[in-house]
């Protein structure tokens, strides 16, 4: 089969990919392997919407130094998503007031929802995939 | 005894164990995702400040740092680094990891 042959086959199915992060950035190795599959499926041209909730909102702050834990500092990658045209970024309204948090403690844009907007918005995903 | 907690409070009920049975002049040290329940804002905040009363909580400086927490932490919360980690062992005759 040519390269032409891969291409066509398939192409122009677009699902909506909803990416959940409910988990703290460096205690389990889950916020990293999200961030990677995330990654991954940006080159597949999805529609692609990122989720942060609960512990997930940890996940976004700025002024992280992993230095003294000695572990791979992630969390400039998601200033990077942008670049893979990864754009849609929502935080839990509830998780960032639970956890004393705003916009301004975050690296990157989001959009904070509350829990009627995101219940809209997971129910009309075609895929969601939890980390 | 020294009680050290190393998962979050919002995900796991450790560290509400852990202050129901620390008993009075007990040190509790909280380790990666559990330091988040000693930054102010936080939901498990109120519970700390309560536990301060008979308890001295410590935080780990690096586990902080590496979650962008750094400064954030309530007031009387004592920050360690992994040298004042192993003072904390030493000075306790015995220490308790809540898994």
């Amino acid at each position: 089969m040519s390269d032409m042959d891969m291409e066509d086959d398939g192409s122009g199915v677009v699902k909506k990919f909803m990416f959940l992060n409910r988990k703290a950035p460096h205690g389990t190795v889950y916020a990293l392997e999200g961030l990677e599959v995330v990654l991954i499926t940006a080159a597949f041209d999805q529609d692609v919407s990122l989720v942060f909730t609960d512990d997930g909102v940890y996940q976004l702050m700025k002024g992280i130094d992993t230095k003294g834990i000695e572990v791979k500092d992630f969390s400039k990658t998601y200033r990077a998503l942008e670049g893979y045209d990864i754009e849609k970024l929502y935080v839990d309204r509830a998780s960032m007031d639970a956890r004393g948090l705003t916009e301004d403690d975050l690296i990157v844009d989001v959009t904070v929802m509350s829990d009627d907007e995101m219940k809209n918005l997971m129910a009309e995903q075609d895929v969601v995939i939890s980390f | 005894m020294l009680h050290i907690v190393n998962k979050s409070a919002s995900e796991r009920s450790s560290l509400d164990s852990c202050l129901k049975l620390a008993s009075k002049g007990s040190a509790v040290l909280l380790i990666e995702d559990a330091v988040y329940a000693a930054t102010k804002g936080n939901a498990a905040a109120a519970k700390i400040q309560a536990a301060q009363a008979d308890l001295k909580i410590y935080a780990l400086g690096p586990d902080l740092a590496a979650r962008g927490m750094a400064g954030r932490t309530l007031d009387g919360v004592n920050v360690v680094d992994y040298g004042g980690f192993v003072d904390l062992v030493a000075e306790h005759s015995n220490c308790q990891s809540w898994l």
